[in-house]
């Protein structure tokens, strides 16, 4: 038995295709050009630009600061966000309605004046290090993520479960890890993944934040595309999305693996 | 192992609403005994402050003598069944029914041993193997109920354990839980608000009513006589006529309801009768008849309709509306005039209704 497809859904879905790759393919291929501008398609193959990256100090020194910024605010945002979203789902009945929404407000701000406010009000003002600041930034900047995420996991979360747990003899606090979080495993994997990415993307905040000898990757990027216009740029793109594919690969089986071992 | 249950003037509340008011229960060791009651009288949060997860705002819980109420939940040792299972989404059914003993250092082998021992009582030894997500609602709650089993808690709770489960299984499951039960001789409390199932597997049945308990009694005691008006209504005593004694003579009385009607009632057969009390029955305590010259409340009848072992009338009088049986040798239409005659076996005196 086949179901017919419309023709009109085909030629939709293609289009929506190209639309999503398409600007992949451009990019991976001005990335591969051996020539010193950037250009598609890609004249000549060559991975000097991937070599220049490195080549390049800044690069070199950003994309770490970058990952450890994207790691530690993700890690900081999970540690506030999770607890945080139980407390919220757990205690529905007895909180104020607003509470919930307080932990989504940051979404709603345009990120620049987020960025400008903690510049103004918070890095300029205690003459904080920048990168705390950034961390500070990006914490922000991904906690209503966390807590969107895992509430979400957490509403078709039935908190008996919780109790026959306890009910038969495991502490409260071991509940949480045994019992809880294996069963919100994917809403964590999946708040990870979201914070990770939007951080290491971020501009809009890190633009406020960052100073003179430290930077992020993507200021970088900026930076470099105002003096040059070789395919570094498009070069760091990839390794950047490579990055990040990377490290949701070890997310997914780590996490995915931990949680499975009993 | 099993011990007794001693529930002493508990008062809880959610917020600054009451739930409970100075609710007193004994259960003695081995005893089943059901809360009975209608959705949000205070069932749940009975069980809850027993399991500790809810503190009384005053009062006392006792097991075996040993005071629990500041006890924290985890250290209770109360074997736990939900109306919705409850069971480990993402443990195996074998992992399930292993967790409580896994928290009291039971391992390897033995633990091997007991849950599959407990797993083969419960008829579920083939599927130690299996995620509760595929297990049908009936599977799950003897999982849960093995879970709760296999600790050997001095105290089982049950709430509402058979309500998702359809008609038939439902009857099949409260025997097995009695029987479980009564095999391993361990105190229990069981929540329900079904009626044939608190009166069908309980030795003692707590009748609530908004946060206390109306009744506590074996079903035969409430079924037949109910303390009071909130309880006989709930065991289906249909009518309840308000009465006043207008003459005392020895072993008898005289009473007259609303509209006046007098009937005579025998102190040999009800003990003391207060000044001022109910006369409660089903349909069957009241036999119709149509002869003019009884003493009886006078009635004039309506709907007929049959039973199999009587006819039943829809009566209207000047106390109110009744239901009351008549001979099937002798149907009587309806508008006839007749007498309703109080059958004193199947009555019972009550004390009036507080005015709310
Ligand atoms: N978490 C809660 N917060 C506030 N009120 C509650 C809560 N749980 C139950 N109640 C109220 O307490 C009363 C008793 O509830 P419960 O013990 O669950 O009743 P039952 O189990 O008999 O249906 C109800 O009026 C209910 O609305
Ligand atoms: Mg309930």
């Amino acid at each position: 038995m086949t179901s017919k497809i419309h023709p009109a859904l085909i030629v939709f879905t293609v289009f929506v295709f190209i639309f999503l790759v398409g600007p992949l393919v451009i990019v991976i291929g001005s990335a591969l050009s051996n020539t010193t501008y950037l250009t598609f398609p890609p004249q000549g193959l060559s991975l000097r630009w991937f070599e220049n990256i490195f080549a390049i100090s800044a690069f070199r020194r950003t994309i770490i600061t970058s990952l450890q910024i994207a790691f530690i605010s993700t890690f900081i945002a999970l540690l506030i966000g999770i607890p945080a979203a139980y407390a919220l789902n757990r205690y529905r009945i007895q909180l104020p309605g607003w509470l919930s929404t307080l932990f989504v407000l940051p979404v709603l701000v345009p990120e620049l004046v987020l960025g400008f406010a903690l510049l103004k009000n918070f890095a300029a003002e205690f003459s904080a290090p920048i990168f705390l600041s950034l961390i500070i930034g990006h914490t922000l900047l991904v906690l209503p993520y966390v807590v969107r995420v895992i509430s979400a996991s957490l509403a078709s979360f039935d908190f008996s479960i919780e109790e026959a747990a306890i009910s038969l003899g495991s502490p409260p606090l071991k509940t949480f890890f045994t019992i809880l979080l294996p069963n919100v495993r994917s809403g964590v994997i999946a708040a990870f993944i979201l914070c990770f990415i939007t951080s290491i993307n971020d501009v809009s905040i890190s633009i406020f934040m960052t100073g003179p000898g430290i930077s992020t990757l993507p200021i970088q990027i900026l930076a470099h595309m105002e003096q040059f216009f070789d395919p570094t740029v498009a070069s760091v793109s990839v390794l950047l999305m490579a990055l990040t594919v990377g490290v949701m690969a070890i997310v997914e089986r780590t996490l995915g693996l931990t949680f499975l071992a009993k | 192992m099993t011990q007794n249950l001693s529930i002493q003037s508990i008062t809880a509340h959610y917020g600054s609403t009451k739930v409970l008011e100075d609710l007193s229960l004994e259960i003695a060791e081995g005893e089943l005994v059901s809360l009975l009651g209608a959705s949000g009288c205070g069932k749940t949060t009975t069980l809850r402050l027993v399991a500790g997860f809810l503190e009384p705002t005053s009062g006392k819980i006792e097991l075996g003598g040993k005071d629990l109420t500041r006890l924290p939940a985890h250290q209770r040792n109360i074997g736990l069944v939900f109306q919705n299972y409850a069971l480990f989404p993402h443990l195996s059914v074998a992992e399930n029914v292993g967790f409580g003993l896994k928290q009291r250092g039971v391992s390897g082998d033995v633990k091997a041993k007991r849950v599959g021992a407990m797993l083969e009582r419960v008829g579920l030894g083939h599927l130690a193997d299996r995620l509760p997500g595929a297990l049908s609602g009936g599977q799950k709650q003897r999982v849960a109920l093995a879970r709760a089993l296999v600790i050997e808690p001095p105290l089982l709770m049950f709430d509402e354990p058979l309500s998702n489960l359809d008609a038939k299984l439902r009857v099949d499951m409260r025997v097995e839980i009695r029987q479980l039960q009564r095999a391993n001789g361990t105190t229990s409390v069981y929540v329900t608000h079904d009626q044939e199932e608190a009166f069908s597997i309980s030795d003692r049945v707590a009748i609530m009513h908004a946060g206390r308990i109306m009744q506590l009694d074996t079903p035969e005691v409430l079924y037949q006589r109910p303390a009071n008006a909130f309880v006989a209504r709930f065991v289906g005593f249909e009518n309840l006529i308000p009465m006043d004694v207008v003459a005392r003579d020895g072993a008898k009385i005289t009473a007259e309801m609303a509209g006046g009607a007098r009937i005579t009632l025998s102190l040999e057969q009800f003990g003391t009768i207060p000044d001022s009390f109910i006369l409660a029955c089903r349909a069957d305590g009241l036999a119709v008849t149509d002869n003019a010259s009884v003493e009886g409340i006078p009635t004039k009848l309506g709907l007929r309709t049959y039973l199999g072992r009587a006819y039943q009338y829809q009566c209207e009088t000047a106390a109110g509306h009744l239901l009351a049986n008549g001979p099937l040798t002798r149907p009587l239409d309806i508008g006839a005039n007749a007498k309703l005659v109080p059958v004193p076996e199947q009555c019972t005196i009550l004390a009036p209704e507080p005015v709310a």
